[in-house]
C-alpha cells in the first residue's frame, strides 16, 4: 500500500471540497452568514432616517452609502474566515495536505464570497429603492457590487490569513485591507453615481473587472504564504 | 519502493529557549521514531517542524534524500498527521468530515465500513461531531489515518482521551502499518509497546 506513486486527488477536487465544506458549515450556522447582511441592511435603512428624507439628498448620497455599507459588512465578515479553522486545528490539516495551499485558500474564499458578498448583491436592489435610485441604474449598481465584493473577499482573505494567529485581530485586519480596498470603493461608488447622472460609466465597470481579475490571480498565493507565516 | 525520512543537525529556537540543537535521525520503511520528554520540551514543535510547518534555525529534513521544503506537496501527499487538536469540524457529522478529507490526500483501498467497525464508530456516522465524546472524536481522527494511503504517520499524543482498549488498538494499528512498510513518528508520554524497530529521541 505504501508506494510513493499513490494516486493524488485532483486539484479541482480540493477547491470544490473546501468550498463545499464551508458552505455546509454556513448552512448549519446561518447566524454567522446573516450577520453581515443584517449589518448592511441596517446601515442602509438608518442612514435616510438620520440625514432626512429629501429626495435630492437621498439620490445624491445613495451610491456612496450603499458602497460604504457593503465594504464595512464585508470587512466585518472577514475576521471569521480562517479563525474557526485555526482554533479547531483543521487549518493545520489544510497546511499539511497534498493539495496546493493557494487552491484550498481560494476554495475557502469562494465559499466566503458566496455566503457574504453574493447575498449583499442580491439584497441591494431593495435597499436602492429607498434611495430613489432609478431602475435603469440598479443593474449597474449590482454589477459593480458583484465585481467589487469579489475583489474585497479575495483581498480580505490575505488580511484574514495574516491576522489569524492574533487575538482580536479585527482592527488590524481592517487597517491592512483598507488601502487595497480603497480603489474598489472609489470606483464602485463613482461608477454608480455616473450611471445615475446619465454619464458614461463603462470605464469604471471595466476597471472594477480588471481589479477583480488581478485579485483573483494574485490573492490566493499571498493568502497561502500568509497562512504559512502566521501558523509558525 | 522504500522510503526514508531523515534529518540532520536540527536546531529549533522558540522565543528565548533553544528546544533542541544538533538533532538528527534516520527512519526507514517499517520503523518507528518515538519522541519522549516531559511537557513543553518541544515534542510537538519537532513534529510540526517535520511536517514542514515550523522553520528551523539550522538543519534540514529529507524525504527520500530530497529536502522537504523543495518538494512540499509530494511530501505532504505521503503523510497524515494526527495532531493534538483533531482538526475535525464539530458542526459536521463523521461522514461529512471524512468525505472532505478524501480530497486532501491519496485514499487507500480499504473498505470504510470495515475501518469504522474496527474503531467502534460505525454507529456515530450521522451525529454531529460536537456531540461525541473526546475519545470518540479521536477515533474518527484515527479513521482519517487508516483511510489515507500514505507511508508516513505523524502521531502527536495519540493515546490522549482513549480508553484502555483504544490505546491497545492504536498500538495494533501502528504495528500493522509498520508491518506493511509504513513509518511512524510518535510523541507519547505512555510506554509504547510495539513489535517493530523503534528509535527513541529523548528531548531535554
Amino acid at each position: 500500500m505504501n508506494e510513493v506513486t499513490a494516486i493524488q486527488p485532483g486539484i479541482l477536487s480540493g477547491l470544490w471540497a473546501t468550498a463545499r465544506r464551508d458552505l455546509l458549515l454556513a448552512w448549519k450556522r446561518p447566524g454567522d452568514v446573516l450577520n453581515p447582511l443584517f449589518f448592511f441592511a441596517m446601515v442602509c435603512t438608518l442612514f435616510p432616517l438620520a440625514v432626512g428624507p429629501s429626495a435630492a439628498q437621498l439620490e445624491f448620497s445613495g451610491p456612496g452609502v450603499l458602497w460604504v455599507a457593503a465594504l464595512l459588512a464585508t470587512l466585518l465578515s472577514l475576521n471569521s474566515l480562517f479563525l474557526t479553522d485555526f482554533e479547531d486545528g483543521s487549518l493545520d490539516q489544510l497546511l499539511v495536505s497534498s493539495q496546493p495551499l493557494p487552491v484550498l485558500a481560494l476554495g475557502k474564499t469562494l465559499a466566503h464570497w458566496l455566503t457574504s458578498g453574493l447575498p449583499l448583491v442580491l439584497v441591494s436592489p431593495i435597499l436602492a429603492i429607498t434611495y430613489r435610485m432609478p431602475w435603469s441604474v440598479v443593474p449597474v449598481m449590482m454589477l459593480t457590487l458583484l465585481l467589487g465584493t469579489i475583489s474585497l473577499s479575495l483581498l480580505g482573505s490575505i488580511g484574514a490569513a495574516l491576522t489569524v494567529g492574533l487575538h482580536r485581530g479585527t482592527a488590524l485586519l481592517s487597517l491592512l485591507i483598507l488601502p487595497l480596498a480603497m480603489p474598489v470603493l472609489l470606483l464602485g461608488a463613482n461608477t454608480v453615481s455616473l450611471a445615475a447622472g446619465n454619464d458614461v460609466y463603462t470605464t469604471g465597470v471595466w476597471a472594477l473587472g480588471a481589479y477583480a481579475i488581478a485579485s483573483l490571480s494574485l490573492a490566493p498565493y499571498a493568502t497561502a504564504a500568509a497562512l504559512r507565516i502566521s501558523n509558525e | 519502493m522504500t522510503a526514508t525520512l531523515s534529518a540532520d543537525n536540527l536546531t529549533l529556537i522558540r522565543g528565548e529557549r533553544c528546544l533542541f540543537e544538533g538533532l538528527g535521525f534516520a527512519l526507514n520503511s517499517g520503523e518507528m521514531l518515538l519522541l519522549e520528554g516531559r511537557n513543553g520540551c518541544g515534542k510537538t514543535s519537532l513534529m510540526r517542524a517535520i511536517a514542514g510547518m515550523l522553520s528551523l534555525e539550522t538543519g534540514q529534513i529529507f524525504w527520500n534524500d530530497v529536502p522537504v521544503l523543495k518538494q512540499r506537496q509530494t511530501f505532504h501527499g505521503a503523510l497524515v498527521w494526527l495532531a493534538h487538536r483533531t482538526g475535525l469540524k464539530g458542526d459536521l457529522n463523521m461522514l461529512e468530515n471524512l468525505h472532505f478529507e478524501e480530497s486532501l490526500r491519496p485514499q487507500s483501498e480499504r473498505d470504510p465500513e470495515e475501518v469504522y467497525e474496527r474503531l467502534g464508530i460505525e454507529r456515530l456516522r450521522r451525529l454531529p461531531l460536537r456531540s461525541l465524546s473526546a475519545g470518540q472524536q479521536r477515533r474518527v481522527a484515527l479513521a482519517r489515518m487508516l483511510l489515507a494511503n500514505v507511508p508516513l504517520w505523524l502521531m502527536d499524543e495519540p493515546f490522549t482521551n482513549l480508553d484502555r482498549e483504544g490505546r491497545k488498538l492504536v498500538m495494533e494499528l501502528v504495528e500493522e502499518h509498520l508491518g506493511t512498510g509504513g513509518m511512524c513518528v510518535m510523541a507519547a508520554h505512555q510506554d509504547v509497546e510495539i513489535n517493530a524497530p523503534v528509535t527513541k529521541i529523548h528531548l531535554q
